[in-house]
């Protein structure tokens, strides 16, 4: 058990991970989830705040098992390898505003830092400026840090109970999802048609993300902290997980016939491209400021971490603002409030960067 | 006496970034650095090797793991 704990901490398990990503990732579009958004973090906790009605975008409703199963698999780890300590108290509701922001700007592009990468992958070219903006907002978000950025320490919470709370709420979406899947209880919404709709079979989507989340726990695999720690520290450790994302989905797709390069007509993708750049410049900014990319503060929420979970809840809501309030993007591209909500997540994002400093000791 | 950085509680990149700004002033000595997750110890090792700085020790006590580096 000590052996394979440390294995993920090196860099063969960190390249191990993103590999099975990258496979997997390709394998679950095959098997039926949305084209270029095999996993998706944004898309599809979008998907899981329009199956409980948050939003009422009705092509973009489903309780989707990855995100679930992400969250379980990092808790089971994180039991399994005493790594579960609830904790929190970090400055919780300026996390919940970074993760609202979080998903306005990867809403605007379509996509969270993973399917930057799968899109990529997949040979969508638009990708590229969202790529380009992600890195440029994790450099902005650097800089805070080189001024003294911090969100403050967390507390360890004074009963282990406490961290139990987020794998719960997850573990009750799964009752809800196969109650209504397999006994018709019609509780929550789910799309007949357009991205919403297309799904791989729940267990393989479920056990996926179990697994997913298990071994990005052990890896502290982040596609934000990859990017972050390449300019911060010139240190390539987290980078090569998310390389060998990109490759292992690349090959994948060109095997399973996925990989359709152009700009124009690809999935679930728009071609405004100050948009896709300026989309990802916020979302990785937020992220940056967060500490995490979003599926990273899926697993630290498995771990106990009340601040991510706070986060990730952000995320949630800011996928219903953004589509209550014209402000997500469709393949048609930008939607009316687009511009007027990045604008006014830059001014946040800036205003938490300049103020949040905490005095060093 | 080793100075102590003490950077529990803190996200990333923080442990990280305020090891190095310390071991970056030193000219040589030694620094123990206080963290509380095997992510930051493991970040921490992982920088302060990337620097050719010394790891001596590693104490684990009550949630706490002390890592003490040499410069020099």
């Amino acid at each position: 058990m000590e052996r394979l704990k440390n294995f993920f901490a090196t860099r063969a398990g960190i390249v191990l991970t993103g590999l099975f990503i990258g496979i997997l990732a390709a394998v679950l579009q095959k098997l039926g989830n949305p084209p270029n958004m095999g996993i998706c973090v944004a898309c599809m906790e979008r998907d899981i705040a329009g199956a409980l009605g948050l939003h009422r975008a009705e092509v973009v409703q489903y309780m989707r098992p990855e995100i679930i199963g992400f969250v379980l698999g990092a808790f089971l780890s994180a039991l399994i390898f005493k790594e579960y300590r609830p904790r929190g108290g970090s400055s919780p509701f300026i996390r919940f505003i970074l993760g609202i922001f979080a998903m306005i700007g990867a809403l605007t592009f379509l996509g969270c830092p993973w399917r930057t990468l799968l899109r990529l992958a997949g040979g969508d070219g638009n990708a590229i400026f969202g790529f380009l903006g992600l890195i440029f907002g994790i450099f902005l978000g650097t800089r805070f840090f080189k001024m003294g950025y911090s969100l403050g320490r967390t507390q360890s919470f004074p009963s282990k109970a406490a961290g139990i709370w987020f794998p719960l709420l997850m573990f009750l979406f799964l009752v809800l999802l196969l109650l209504d899947v397999y006994y018709q209880t019609n509780i929550l919404f789910f799309s007949i048609k357009g991205p919403g709709s297309m799904h791989a079979p729940i267990f393989i989507s479920l056990s996926i993300g179990i697994f997913i989340g298990f071994i990005a726990q052990r890896s502290r695999f982040c596609t934000m902290g990859a990017f972050r720690d390449l300019i911060l520290f010139k240190q390539p450790h987290l980078f090569l997980g998310v390389l060998s994302l990109f490759v292992a989905a690349f090959i994948t797709n060109l095997i399973l016939d996925q990989f359709n390069p152009g700009f124009e007509n690809q999935p679930i993708a728009h071609t405004m491209q100050l948009w896709n750049f300026l989309g990802m410049t916020l979302a990785g900014l937020a992220f940056a400021l967060a500490g995490g990319c979003p599926g990273r503060q899926l697993f630290l929420s498995g771990e106990g971490d009340g601040d991510a979970a706070i986060f990730a809840t952000g995320m949630i809501i800011g996928a219903a603002i953004s589509h209550n309030f014209g402000i997500a993007a469709s393949p048609k591209g930008i939607g009316p409030h687009t511009p007027e909500a990045i604008i006014l997540g830059f001014i946040v994002c800036f205003i938490i960067g300049f103020t949040m400093r905490e005095k060093r000791i | 006496m080793a100075e102590i950085i003490d950077v529990r509680g803190l996200s990333c990149p923080e442990p990280v970034l305020r090891t190095l700004e310390v071991l970056k002033k030193l000219d040589k000595g030694e620094v123990e650095i206080w963290v509380d997750t095997n992510t930051s110890k493991e970040n921490i090792i992982r920088a302060v090797n990337s620097i050719k700085c010394q790891i001596l020790e590693i104490k684990e006590e009550e949630n706490i793991y002390k890592i003490l580096v040499k410069k020099g």
